[in-house]
């Protein structure tokens, strides 16, 4: 299953949240949450259990709200191929402050394995660029991820896209808290907002 | 998604119409600060308010659930929002609409309606005949402004309940308010 040229996922986002200082993770539905949660549970980590294509407009909404901080979101092939128009929405708007991830396995792990559009056809960084994301790139390596995890810091140079090919292989679960009031409410007090 | 070719004597003032102006003034009250949209000749006016704001930021959608997306991080980020469309784009809302239970966020939209009052092209009416069963299956408050002279108090009811109570609400703006679009060859 494991293909030696191929990133480990977890590896990735641990290495994108390791020194991740006031930044907002925004976790697509599925592995991608999972990942999230296993580099650690953290108030501003944004977990997303269902809204299937939502993961980049819900950070393009965080993104504008917050200019002065980072928010990235890390999902899947199959989620940002759901919601791609929104890549063109964030080529519109250009949030400086604003990274997406994706987390390229070409196929839908969730779901048996069925291979996703990114396997043969579709290729999302040239999706990006065109819709108006100029830094949009592969990253092959694990000194690349360390890169951008630096370079996802810089709040005014954004919106930057990024596709990782990863392993393909199921790792073991690791469950986020899937109460969206609690991560909700706590990402928002870490921000300074109180209850209504 | 329609310009007008050719307005109907009935609503030829629509160019001037106040009810977008009241519509405006009760979102900068709120502290509306998001307001992503797809285009509506319903909403032009507004939408023009909107661009020409410093306090607001118009975002343009490819689709409607792009703004239900966008409008839960918002809130999660500090900043209240409204989504602007027409009937039509309200089935393209609905799985995104669980996010307003899930998150239970201050959730607004405005709907110019169409496929009532008058419509001319069918394809416009199933969707228009279904579009406040669907909120209400969503778990969505509806309330409906049909006359110009109702469009404050409706509004004002809407945006409190929204933003003072969490509670998601759409305001359907009937298709007799707006005018029903004239095709003309």
């Amino acid at each position: 299953m494991s293909k030696a040229n191929l990133l480990d996922r977890r590896a990735v986002v641990s290495s994108l949240l390791a020194d991740r200082k006031g930044a907002i993770a925004v976790g697509g539905l599925g592995a991608s949450t999972y990942d999230i949660a296993a580099a650690g549970d953290h108030d501003r980590n944004f977990y997303l259990w269902g809204a299937m294509g939502g993961a980049v407009m819900i950070g393009l909404g965080l993104a504008l709200a917050q200019p002065k901080l980072p928010v990235v979101v890390i999902t899947g092939d199959g989620e940002m191929l759901m919601g791609m128009g929104g890549l063109a929405t964030v080529g519109l708007q250009k949030p400086g402050n604003l990274s997406i991830v994706v987390l390229d396995n070409e196929c839908y792990g969730e779901t048996g394995g069925q291979m996703s559009h990114t396997a043969s056809a579709a290729n999302l960084v040239g999706v990006a660029k065109a819709c108006g994301i100029a830094d949009a790139r592969t990253l092959d390596a694990m000194a690349e991820i360390q890169a951008f995890a630096t370079a996802l810091q810089d709040v005014f140079a954004g919106p930057r896209f990024a596709s990782v090919k990863i392993d393909a292989a199921n790792l073991e679960r690791v469950l986020s808290n899937r109460d969206g009031m609690f991560v909700l409410t706590r990402l928002r007090g870490s921000l300074g907002f109180g209850p209504i | 998604m329609h310009a007008r070719a050719d307005a109907p004597a009935e609503s030829g003032s629509e160019d001037t119409a106040s009810w977008p102006e009241e519509i405006f003034a009760i979102l900068q009250r709120f502290d509306v600060r998001q307001v992503p949209y797809v285009p509506d000749a319903g909403h032009s006016q507004l939408i023009e308010r909107v661009l020409g704001s410093s306090t607001m930021r118009g975002i343009p959608l490819t689709t409607e659930e792009e703004g239900v997306a966008l409008l839960a991080g918002a809130w999660a980020g500090g900043q209240r929002g409204v989504l602007l469309m027409q009937s039509s784009g309200v089935g393209n809302c609905i799985n995104m609409l669980s996010l307003t239970q899930v998150f239970r966020f201050p959730f607004l939209t405005l709907v110019t309606m169409r496929g009532e009052w008058g419509e001319f092209n069918p394809w416009q009416v199933p969707m228009g005949s279904s579009t406040q069963a669907v909120f209400e299956l969503s778990g969505i408050r509806v309330l409906r402004a049909a006359q110009p002279a109702e469009v404050r108090e409706v509004m004002e009811a809407a945006a409190s309940q929204a933003y003072n109570a969490c509670t998601p609400t759409a305001v359907l703006l009937s298709q007799r308010l707006i005018g029903t679009k004239v095709f003309v060859k």
